[in-house]
C-alpha cells in the first residue's frame, strides 16, 4: 500500500510545477537566447518571422577584458560570396548595452570574404551576438560570453 | 554646419585582378554615446558617426552602420575584390552635420 | 659589547633589505607587460593605435606659424621633429632653476619664443604636442639621472612616493612597489613606471598626460590632487621617471 502524505502531496504538486515552468522556457525558442527584452527586441526585428539557425558565423572576442570602452570584434561567416550565394549583412547585439544594437554590416558579392574586424564598446560582462542575413534569406547566428572587468582607481572629473 | 575630421585608409597601392585585398579604415571621433553626463549631471547629446561607405569605381562595396556601442575613433576591416585600377573613395556621415571623405588609388594587373 | 651586536646585526638586516630592494628593481616591468595581448597588440600596431591622430595633430601644430613673431615649433627645431630625438627622455629637467615637465617645457616656448598664449593642461593641443614630441624618442632609453641641480626636487619626489595620502591613507608604495603585480579589483597593479605618456588610455577613450593619471590615483585613495602644472606634480614626476631611468620609452602607449 503506497502511504500518500500530505507533505508528500505538497511536495510533488510544487515539483511538477517547477518542472512544467523549466520545461516550458527550454521550449520556448527566442526567450532562451537573450536576456534583456530589448535586446530580443533588436534581434526579432533583424530576424523578422525566419528561423533563427546556428552556425556558420564565427564570433571572435577576448574572454576576459580588461576595459570595456574599447573591445576588437572579428566576426566572420562562412561563405563562398559569390552572386548566387553570398552575405547580405552582418548585425552585432550586446545583450548588456544600454542599446543592444551595436553595428551592422552590408556586404555584396564584390566583398571577396565575410570577415569583418571593428571595435566595439561592452557595458558589462555579457553575452554578445553576431547574426548573419544570407542572400537566400536564411539567417544564421553565434554568440559569446565575455567577462568585462573596469579599472580599479576611476577618475573624478 | 558640416564637420569633419581625420581619417586614415590603409590597403594596398596594387593588386592582382580577383585577388581579395583587405582594407582598414579609421576616423577620428569621439563617438559621444549619449549615455554619459557631465558635471551638472546633464546628459551629453549622442553625437556619433552614423554611417560609413565605400565605392569602388563609382559602385558601393561596402556599407557600414554604427550605433553608439562602436568604440571612440571607429575602426572598419573589411576584404573587398580588386576588379580594376581605379579608386576607392570612403564617406563617414554622422550627427550634428558630420562628414568625412578620403580616398585611395589601386594598380589592378 | 651585546649592543654593539644588535646594532651590527641591525645594520646587516638593513643592508641585506636595501640591497634586495635594489635588486628587485631590476626586475622593472613595464605597464604593457601587465594588458592583455589585445591591448598590446593594439599599442603595437601604429595604424590601429588610437593616438594616431593626436600624433598627426601634433605634427599639423608643431609646423603651425602663428603669433605676432608668426613662428612655429618647426621655425627653430625644424620641420620633420626629428630635431626632438632623445629630447623627451631627459625630462622632468631643471632648466634656469626651475623644475620643467616636457609640457610646461612646451608651453614656455610657446609663450616666450612664439609670443602665444599657453595651452591649457590637458587640451587636445598640448596632449597632440607632447605626443608628437615624446614619439620622436620612442625606443630610447629613459635618461633622467641624479644631478646636483635636481636632488633636492628628486628627493621631494621621492618623499611624496612613499608618504601616506588621502582618506584611505595610501602612499603610491604601498600598491606600486609593495602590491605590483597583485590586483586591485580586477587589475593588476603595475610598477607604475611612466614609460609610455601621454598614454591613450582605454578608461579615459581618450589620450591623457601622466599628471591627469597621477590626479586619478590621488582621487583614488581620496587626497586632495595635485594641481597640474604644480610644483609637487613635477617632482613626483621626476622621481617616477627616475625610478624608470634606462626602460626604453613607449609613447605613445595604451593601457586599460
Amino acid at each position: 500500500m503506497k502511504y500518500i502524505t500530505k507533505q508528500n502531496a505538497e511536495r510533488r504538486t510544487w515539483l511538477t510545477r517547477v518542472l512544467l515552468l523549466g520545461v516550458s522556457v527550454c521550449l520556448h525558442p527566442l526567450s532562451a537566447l537573450a536576456k534583456k527584452p530589448e535586446a530580443l527586441e533588436a534581434i526579432q526585428k533583424i530576424v523578422g518571422s525566419n528561423t533563427l539557425n546556428e552556425g556558420k558565423v564565427k564570433l571572435v572576442l577576448p574572454p576576459l577584458i580588461e576595459n570595456g570602452n574599447l573591445v576588437v570584434l572579428k566576426v566572420g561567416v562562412d561563405n563562398p560570396m559569390t552572386e548566387q550565394n553570398y552575405v547580405k549583412a552582418i548585425h552585432i547585439i550586446a545583450e548588456g548595452n544600454p542599446l543592444p544594437n551595436v553595428f551592422s554590416a552590408y556586404l555584396t558579392p564584390r566583398s571577396g570574404t565575410a570577415n569583418i574586424t571593428t571595435r566595439v564598446r561592452l557595458a558589462e560582462s555579457q553575452k554578445v551576438w553576431a547574426i548573419a542575413q544570407l542572400s537566400d534569406g536564411s539567417f544564421w547566428q553565434s554568440s559569446v560570453q565575455t567577462m568585462v572587468t573596469t579599472s580599479a582607481c576611476t577618475e573624478e572629473p | 554646419m558640416s564637420k569633419t575630421s581625420r581619417t586614415v585608409i590603409t590597403m594596398p597601392d596594387k593588386a592582382k585582378r580577383g585577388e581579395i585585398i583587405e582594407i582598414r579604415a579609421i576616423a577620428q571621433h569621439d563617438m559621444e554615446t549619449g549615455f554619459r553626463y557631465d558635471q551638472n549631471g546633464k546628459r551629453i547629446p549622442r553625437d556619433i558617426i552614423r554611417s560609413f561607405t565605400c565605392s569602388y569605381g563609382g559602385v558601393e562595396v561596402f556599407k557600414a552602420d554604427f550605433y553608439p556601442g562602436v568604440g571612440a575613433n571607429p575602426m572598419v576591416i573589411f576584404s573587398t575584390i580588386a576588379t580594376e585600377s581605379g579608386t576607392l573613395q570612403f564617406e563617414w556621415t554622422g550627427d550634428d552635420g558630420y562628414e568625412a571623405l578620403n580616398q585611395a588609388q589601386i594598380t589592378v594587373t | 659589547m651585546r649592543i654593539v651586536h644588535i646594532i651590527i646585526c641591525c645594520i646587516g638586516i638593513t643592508s641585506t633589505y636595501l640591497v634586495t630592494a635594489e635588486a628587485q628593481t631590476s626586475a622593472r616591468q613595464s605597464g604593457y607587460q601587465s594588458m592583455s595581448a589585445e591591448n598590446q597588440a593594439l599599442q603595437d600596431d601604429p595604424n590601429a593605435n588610437p593616438a594616431v591622430f593626436w600624433l598627426m595633430d601634433g605634427q599639423t601644430l608643431w609646423k603651425d606659424s602663428a603669433g605676432p613673431k608668426q613662428k612655429s615649433c618647426a621655425s627653430c627645431h625644424g620641420e620633420s621633429g626629428q630635431s626632438m630625438k632623445g629630447a623627451a627622455t631627459h625630462y622632468p629637467k631643471v632648466m634656469s632653476g626651475k623644475l620643467q615637465t616636457l609640457e610646461g617645457q612646451i608651453n614656455q616656448c610657446r609663450a616666450f619664443n612664439q609670443g602665444l598664449p599657453q595651452f591649457a593642461y590637458e587640451s587636445k593641443q598640448l596632449l597632440a604636442l607632447t605626443a608628437f614630441v615624446a614619439n620622436q624618442s620612442k625606443g630610447l632609453p629613459i635618461d633622467v639621472q641624479k644631478t646636483a641641480n635636481n636632488q633636492s626636487d628628486l628627493k621631494k619626489g621621492h618623499d611624496w612616493f612613499y608618504q601616506r595620502m588621502g582618506q584611505l591613507n595610501l602612499s603610491c608604495a604601498q600598491c606600486h612597489e609593495e602590491r605590483a603585480g597583485l590586483k586591485l579589483g580586477g587589475s593588476i597593479i603595475p610598477q607604475a613606471h611612466p614609460t609610455g605618456y601621454p598614454i591613450y588610455r582605454i578608461e579615459w577613450q581618450s589620450l591623457g598626460s601622466l599628471e591627469r593619471r597621477l590626479r586619478n590615483c590621488m582621487s583614488g585613495v581620496r587626497a586632495q590632487p595635485f594641481e597640474y602644472g604644480s610644483t609637487e606634480m613635477a617632482q613626483l614626476e621626476l622621481y617616477l621617471m627616475w625610478r624608470a631611468r634606462g626602460m626604453p620609452l613607449e609613447t605613445p602607449a595604451v593601457r586599460p
